[in-house]
């Protein structure tokens, strides 16, 4: 038989705060276990929770990005369970009144037609601690209980695990190019339980959806779906059916294991967290933090081709990565031609950053070469003040120690001789110097011409305009005398 | 010189003017209180620990501020603190074995306002175990004595604080009130029992039973001690959210030359209904007579939602309390016992088996099967309603009064081991005091009189409205006059 699949997702989200969710603890990585630790946390007796503004910023900005509602009125709940990586039992979460409402997910812009995967909600909740398994005893790190995390729960709208992918790659770089967080994954910066069913193609009822969980990377959920769907359809198609459970992902044996199923699902007695308050956002700061949202990659990517007239591969590098864009736009409003700025950008700065071993984002963090600079350096190659070489040159220093280009060209005397009569000269005694080649091109041989470039410019020490060079040598052989 | 036998008779607002006064310094008056506690409390059980050292440490920084020139109200002053408060260093135990050996790390935000004014923590009280009775019997580690009557409870949950204060061994305390543990053990112990406003003072550090409804406040010998202890611990709290940025009136200067006079009493004719006792309510009656001789204008309003109060009050305390106590686990503090097999579900199992006292237990049973799937509902989205039904009631009536007034408790205190085996019959006991909780009302308990057959003290029960703390101490400090 041939079936349809149905994939869902509950993606969790670290969000970018500098303290945690409900106190004031350090989120800084790489401490030794139980130091960013306080009363809150650990759940002491008395101890109180307090909302992180900023957790719910970063939240709303996320819904507005993924184009969700914002509830008038979100409410913390409490979800009971008994576990010792929550130290009070129970986990701050959103249940019955989520902090954003519906939105989507396009997908599929390149190659098939685009479509929209629907978001059921996005909810802010604290993170468990970690628990290190020894051999006789377990271990409770609560320096990551408290942690902010987002959940962005989606429709079952994904039809594979190809679309999964494509789903969460495209909601990675929505959310880091919002900064809402560094989706980081092999911090845990983002993961994902997912929902999987199959259905008999044509059917239009939902078959019974299975819950997986246990998955660290996106490969990883690429091959639980694979397994799982391969092991429902082989059970219908033997004639059993899949029952509701939730299931654990073994990424090393490659297969899923039953952790239970829905008569053992707990029952986790949600109800209103009575220690916080409702969430009531002022429509106004809403808008405004609308009105605050970076653009999204797309948008850019269009705008960046038709501002600066750039061709449309060249306004998807540069805009794919909010880094690179900004650095982009800053070098051109700060003087830059915008077509040069993209090429050397996307060229020789891609390049350098590559060779010292970072990425494209980093660029941000340049201070041997802001973008001011780089304007600076491409003004003198647009007005021919330098020539090509010698500005490739100049960057790479640029690019190492840092300086004033102009300053640096002034100084060395390294603006190219565009003086007429001076490349006359010089072509003159290169010309005097290479009869045979002079012949050779008088005879057609254009490439010629080129070598004679060569000379000129090694009599000019590299400075001359070769443009200028490669006019005033036709023009002298031309005139010769036969 | 202050001896242990002048605490009885001393308040808050004497023994601050005496110390201006350089009769005795704080470090005198709080040896006499310790020596008090020594004489006295063995037939009482008022106290589960002391901290003299720490108590006369702090007093003698008490005095050493007021010869820097600090002379504030609280400045020197020893407070009984019920055993639900954290206080940095002391022991913390909710009258629990649960958190036998716990040592507190860190201040509760009243117990830092007390510090910072000076004022004393000097030894812990008995409560019902994680403030869940009203008679204080259920202490895990010894019932407390009604100071008045030793063969009856002193009430509950802050029953340590009304006994520590009735019985002369302390000048006041600090207790907590869910659905009525301070107003109702003020009443059995005859003493001032102030409970404000639900968000009025913080609740951060002070081990939650239920969040809603928790609120902290002052047991007292006069009205005005409360006000001056209210002044200290109420406002806003960065740590507490539910602590409400309101400002602090100026409580003291609420009461000076306070009257019945043009006073509206409303008087809700579901608090006099049959079930009560007849000589509580004829004091109580009685009392509100005197109000109206005096110019006090009384009406009869009607709460209608009254009869529903106690099974709202027991759902959704319940509710909380379930989630409130699971960190007692044996994980991380407290008492922690493991099962033969050693596995974490034995620890959880045992460590709260035997942690636990039954009346706790069944709460949290009940409270965990309110929230059940199945039963939510029906038990608990309903009680909310009903709770905001409640809250109505009251809104109707403080249009038309400014203050209620009613008893606090059906009966006056009664017989230990008499409610102990009958929950139900216990929980009915507290149907004048709970709606307020409900309804995040303010309420005081004050001594209006004692019963003619066994000299047992009844307290009159005055409601305001949220915030309206004022006007209801002002009201209290009018009939404590007309019924001194
Ligand atoms: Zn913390």
């Amino acid at each position: 038989m041939k079936y349809t699949i149905d994939i869902g997702l509950e993606t969790h989200v670290q969000l970018k705060t500098r303290t945690k969710m409900f106190c004031g603890c350090s989120l800084a990585s790489g401490a030794e276990p139980n130091v960013n630790v306080c009363p809150v946390c650990l759940g002491l007796p008395g101890a109180l929770p307090r909302a992180n503004r900023e957790a719910v910023r970063l939240t709303v900005i996320s819904g507005l990005m993924l184009g969700s509602r914002i509830a008038k009125r979100a409410e913390f709940d409490r979800k009971n369970y008994f576990y010792p990586d929550m130290s009070k039992n129970y986990q701050i979460s959103e249940d019955a009144h989520p902090l954003c409402i519906g939105g989507g997910v396009e997908i599929g812009g390149a190659g098939g037609a685009a479509r929209t995967v629907r978001l059921n909600h996005i909810h802010l909740e604290e993170d468990a601690a970690k628990i290190n398994h020894y051999a006789r005893h377990s271990g409770v790190d609560y320096n990551r209980c408290g942690t902010p995390l987002m959940e962005i729960v989606s429709e079952p709208d994904l039809h594979s695990p190809d679309e999964a992918m494509e789903y969460l790659q495209t909601l990675r770089r929505i959310l880091v190019y919002a900064g809402v967080s560094d989706c980081n994954l092999e911090d845990g910066n983002m993961r994902s339980d997912v929902n999987v069913s199959v259905r008999p193609e044509g059917s239009d009822r939902l078959g019974t959806k299975v819950e997986i969980k246990n998955m660290n990377t996106f490969k990883g959920i690429h091959a639980a779906l694979e397994f799982e769907i391969a092991r429902q359809t082989a059970l219908i198609d033997a004639g059993g059916a899949v029952i509701q459970e939730t299931r654990r992902w073994d990424g090393d044996l490659g297969e899923t294991f039953s952790m239970r199923t829905k008569e053992n699902a707990h029952d986790y007695r949600y109800f209103p967290e009575p220690d916080l308050l409702p969430i009531e956002l002022p429509p106004e700061l809403v808008e405004q933090w609308r009105a605050e949202l970076p653009e999204l990659p797309e948008r850019k990517k269009e705008r960046f081709a038709s501002q600066f007239g750039l061709p449309a591969y060249d306004a998807g590098v540069l805009a794919a990565e909010r880094p690179l864009a900004e650095y982009f736009e800053s070098t051109v409003s700060a003087g830059a031609p915008a077509k040069l700025a993209a090429n050397w950008i996307m060229g020789d700065v891609l390049r350098l950053l590559g060779a010292a071993g970072k990425e494209a984002a980093d660029v941000a963090s340049l201070s041997t070469l802001p973008p001011a600079s780089l304007a600076s350096l491409l003004r003198l190659v647009e007005g021919r003040t330098i020539n090509g070489p010698t500005a490739k040159a100049l960057l790479e220093e640029l690019f190492e120690k840092g300086g004033d280009p102009a300053a640096i060209v002034k100084e060395r005397g390294l603006a190219q001789v565009s003086d007429a009569g001076a490349v006359e000269e010089l072509a003159r005694r290169a010309i005097e110097a290479n009869p045979k080649p002079v012949a050779e091109f008088k005879a057609g041989k254009k490439a010629s011409l080129q070598f004679l470039v060569g000379q000129v410019m090694k009599l000019s020490r590299g400075k001359a305009d070769p443009k200028l060079a490669a006019q005033a040598l036709a023009k002298i052989i031309e005139d010769m005398p036969q | 010189m202050i001896t242990p036998k002048d605490i009885s008779a001393t308040t808050v607002a004497s023994a601050r003017d005496a110390m201006r006064a350089g009769l005795y310094t704080s470090e005198e008056l709080v040896r006499a209180v310790l020596a008090a506690i020594d004489e006295k409390d063995g037939g009482i059980g008022a106290y589960l620990t002391v901290d003299r050292e720490g108590a006369i440490a702090a007093a003698a920084e008490a005095d050493a501020r007021r010869r820097a020139g600090e002379s504030g109200d609280l400045l020197g002053i020893p407070v009984a603190m019920k055993d639900i408060f954290n206080v940095k260093g002391q022991p913390c135990t909710c009258a629990s074995r649960i958190l036998e050996g716990y040592v507190a790390p860190y201040d509760a935000t009243v117990t830092a306002r007390l510090r910072a004014a000076g004022a004393i923590p000097c030894g812990r009280v008995n409560m019902d175990e994680f403030a869940m009775g009203a008679s204080t019997e259920h202490s895990a580690f010894h019932p407390t004595r009604n100071p008045v009557a030793p063969d009856r409870v002193p009430g509950g949950s802050s029953g340590g604080s009304a006994a520590a204060v009735s019985g002369g061994m302390a000048l006041c305390s600090l207790g907590t009130d869910t659905g009525g543990s301070i107003r109702q053990p003020a009443s059995f112990c005859g003493c001032v029992g102030l409970k404000p406003s639900y968000g009025r003072v913080s609740r951060y550090g002070v081990t939650a039973f239920a969040s809603s409804l928790d609120q902290v406040g002052p047991i007292t010998r006069t009205v005005e001690d409360a006000a001056l202890l209210l002044q200290c611990i109420a406002g806003a709290d960065p740590h507490d959210q539910t602590c409400l940025d309101r400002p602090v009136p100026d409580y003291a200067a609420a009461l000076r030359g306070a009257s019945t006079e043009g006073l509206r009493i409303g008087v809700p004719r579901e608090y006099f209904a049959e079930g009560s006792d007849p000589e509580v309510l004829s004091l109580v009656r009685a009392a509100i007579d005197k109000a109206a001789a005096a110019g006090a204008r009384v009406e009869e309003v009607s709460l209608p939602h009254t009869e529903y109060a106690i099974a709202v009050y027991y759902i959704c305390a319940t509710a909380e309390a379930s989630a409130n106590l699971a960190r007692f686990d044996g994980v991380r503090y407290g008492a922690r016992r493991v099962g033969p097999d050693g596995s974490l579900a034995s620890l959880y199992d045992r460590s709260r088996t035997d942690g636990f006292g039954p009346e706790v237990k069944r709460r949290i049973l009940l409270g965990t099967w309110v929230l059940s799937s199945g039963y939510r509902d029906a038990y608990y989205r309903r009680a909310l309603k009903v709770r905001t039904l409640v809250r109505r009631d009251f809104d109707a009536a403080f249009a038309k009064c400014d203050v209620l007034m009613c008893p606090v408790a059906p009966t006056p205190a009664f017989k230990l081991d008499s409610t102990v085996n009958d929950p139900l019959k216990a929980y009915l006991c507290d149907a004048f005091t709970v709606p307020a909780n409900l309804a995040g009302l303010c309420g005081v308990s004050v001594p209006c009189g004692r019963t003619a057959a066994d000299g047992l003290p009844v307290g009159l029960q005055i409601l305001g409205p949220a915030f309206g703390e004022p006007a209801l101490l002002r009201a209290a400090a009018a009939m404590e006059a007309l019924l001194r």
